[in-house]
């Protein structure tokens, strides 16, 4: 009997079939009520056709793809995990780089899953639908396998227990947090232009090229293959971030100017979110890559210029923070660390003073800035630590009304001096750390208002335990956040004397010792 | 330029003045002695003496570096953000023109931080 079997399916067609051929024009309600949002950013576009898909991935084939990856992932985490494989890494205080990135990637990747979700319902094209309902997948597989990567740590280190709670509500977390709330609140279009495009594509290999080789430096096995699992996503999301760019600024001349603005305002966000992943290559790692300085000149001013030049042809231009960025990668770093050092009772990690060679290193990678600025600093306070006197800021931070960093970043051009600018919006004084943030804000003062300031909910009495009197005379908000953040106080402090230190050296010396 | 949306966008501001039942924000920061990473921020009354800012708020975060015991106090420059002006140390908040969300900073002259470096 013979057989009758159709022809495969090429590539080409199959990709038509599983993508544009399952959308269809609405008959019964007229398409700009079934996509509202794609028209009120102001962004024009005359035909989503002209969507060029760059990855033809199906679905089928995307299912396929990510459950080898899985299966790969999930056997290294179960070997590193049943091999005692968190007391191979190079030192105790590395730890705290899983508590630090726990806090703050994570939750942020299931921000950009319900972004990439919401987007995907509101484009009109079938191309843009599919790689972002893909792209909403990935990240959150990406918020799952961080977590559970980590999670065998949480059976031994303090600190890591909490960091859902604690996401909304802490001091550090909320630059975060801010960033991904005011994307998620922004169109479709800015929503591409934030992280499609600014974090995944401009900014993201400051955070996954040194956290992934920062991991596999310091043996940390089940981080390091996280890490390589969603790299080899993030080249699509990459793609699509630059696609969306290119098909607006294609579609019609008047969309420049505002796709111009979103790249200047993001830019320059992610670059204030990513202060703390260069404190981490710089501070944090036992074994160091390279200094953030390094890596901000290769990816960001080699591979980000090259980007932009190959935009020019568009007529956009390189972001307006790009110069403040280059010199500013000469102390962030530096600033950042002192600002999570001083406030030892506030963060679920633990700080220290470099060591000598590690100070050593600093001098080495900043010739123009550590000697002269920060090293007899962070000597004198090592000083003062090793007489008992560790140093121990209680106040409360002055933040950024747009980014919420801390006020921690100096003057451009005077690094001896604090950088203040402030506005005045319906008889509100409001502060920033920048002139760029300044510049956000005054383009939509009406969503910065409503920014969460953590000390600032604190004294309005938001941020105690219930009980707690908070209109008492003496009421005093630092003596209850803590509870409020659910911190255990295990996990704060200098990383010398802590439990952490203590149970990493016994473990090890368990592991290596009669 | 305004925000642009589907609906009217109209929001409280998160840190309006009557949120802070009868006191105040202010921010506090000794110019030159970046240690301190950033500038604090208090609430009180703005019928608060300016000298409790001096002897309490001031004296309790800054007096750590070496340099606050050199301080010359008669020497001192008020600044409220980036306008000079000279505190009536007896008079309130208020009576000196110190406002909600106002930041107070403050240059001590010849002291610079740690070895000079602004820290």
């Amino acid at each position: 009997m013979d057989m009758k079997t159709s022809k495969k399916l090429g590539l080409k067609e199959r990709y038509t079939m599983m993508t544009r051929d399952l959308a269809w024009d609405t008959t019964y309600q007229p398409m700009d009520k079934v996509f509202p949002q794609v028209g009120y950013e102001g962004i024009k576009i005359h035909d989503w056709d002209k969507w060029e898909d760059p990855f033809r991935l199906t679905m089928d084939a995307y299912w396929k793809y990510q459950a080898e990856k899985e299966r790969k992932l999930y056997a290294i985490l179960d070997a590193f995990n049943q091999n005692n494989g968190h007391l191979s890494v190079t030192d105790g205080r590395y730890i705290n780089v899983l508590k630090l990135f726990l806090g703050s990637t994570p939750p942020l990747e299931l921000m950009a899953a319900r972004g990439f979700s919401m987007v995907g319902r509101q484009m009109v094209g079938a191309g843009p639908r599919v790689a972002c309902q893909m792209q909403a997948v990935d990240e959150y597989r990406h918020f799952q396998t961080q977590i559970h990567s980590i999670s065998n740590y949480n059976k031994f280190y303090n600190g890591m227990d909490e960091f859902a709670h604690q996401q909304s509500r802490m001091w550090y977390l909320s630059d975060g947090k801010s960033f991904f709330d005011d994307a998620i609140t922004a169109g479709p279009f800015e929503f591409m232009v934030a992280i499609g495009f600014a974090f995944e594509y401009v900014l993201t290999n400051i955070l996954f090229v040194p956290f992934i080789s920062g991991a596999a430096y310091n043996g940390d096995m089940a981080a390091m293959t996280v890490g390589f699992s969603a790299q080899s996503d993030e080249a699509r999301h990459m793609t699509l971030g630059l696609e969306c760019i290119k098909f607006m600024l294609e579609q019609d001349p008047d969309n420049l100017a505002i796709v111009q603005r979103w790249i200047d305002k993001w830019t320059w966000r992610g670059t204030r979110k990513l202060a703390s992943v260069g404190m981490m290559m710089d501070y944090m790692l036992p074994k160091r890559i390279m200094s953030f300085k390094e890596a901000w000149e290769i990816y960001f001013e080699q591979n980000g210029a090259a980007l932009f030049t190959d935009l020019a042809r568009y007529g956009v231009t390189i972001p307006k923070c790009f110069a403040q960025t280059v010199e500013e990668k000469e102390h962030v770093t530096h600033q950042s660390w002192l600002g999570f050092y001083m406030k030892p009772e506030s963060t679920p990690f633990h700080t220290w003073i470099p060591g000598p060679d590690e100070l050593d290193w600093l001098s080495e990678k900043y010739p123009n800035t550590f000697d002269k600025y920060y090293r007899p600093m962070y000597e004198y306070l090592d000083a003062q630590e090793k007489a008992g006197n560790r140093f121990n800021n209680k106040t409360q931070p002055m933040n950024c009304q747009v980014c919420v960093n801390t006020i921690k970043y100096n003057e451009p051009g005077d690094p001896m001096e604090m950088c203040f600018r402030e506005t005045v919006y319906q008889g509100e004084k409001f502060h920033f750390c920048s002139g760029h943030c300044q510049e956000i804000f005054e383009d939509e003062p009406e969503k910065y208002i409503q920014t969460y300031i953590s000390s600032h909910q604190a004294l309005q009495g938001n941020c105690a335990p219930e009980g707690v009197d908070t209109h008492a005379p003496d009421f005093n908000p630092g003596s209850h956040i803590a509870d409020y953040w659910r911190l255990d106080p295990r996990a704060t402090g200098d990383f010398n004397g802590s439990e952490d230190q203590k149970n990493f050296a016994a473990w090890r010396d368990l592991a290596t010792k009669n | 330029m305004t925000v642009k949306a589907l609906a009217d966008y109209r929001f409280k501001s998160s840190d309006a003045l009557e949120n802070y039942q009868g006191k105040q924000l202010l921010y506090i920061n000794w110019e030159k002695h970046r240690m301190f990473s950033r500038p604090f921020v208090v609430a009180l009354p703005p019928e608060t003496p300016f000298s409790v800012i001096v002897d309490k708020y001031i004296t309790d975060c800054y007096r750590y570096h070496p340099d606050f015991a050199r301080i010359d106090w008669s020497t001192v420059v008020w600044q409220n953000s980036n306008t000079v002006f000279s505190p009536d140390p007896v008079k309130s908040l208020k009576e000196n023109g110190i406002g909600h969300k106002d930041l107070i900073r403050f240059t001590t002259p010849g002291l610079n931080g740690i070895a000079d470096t602004g820290y």
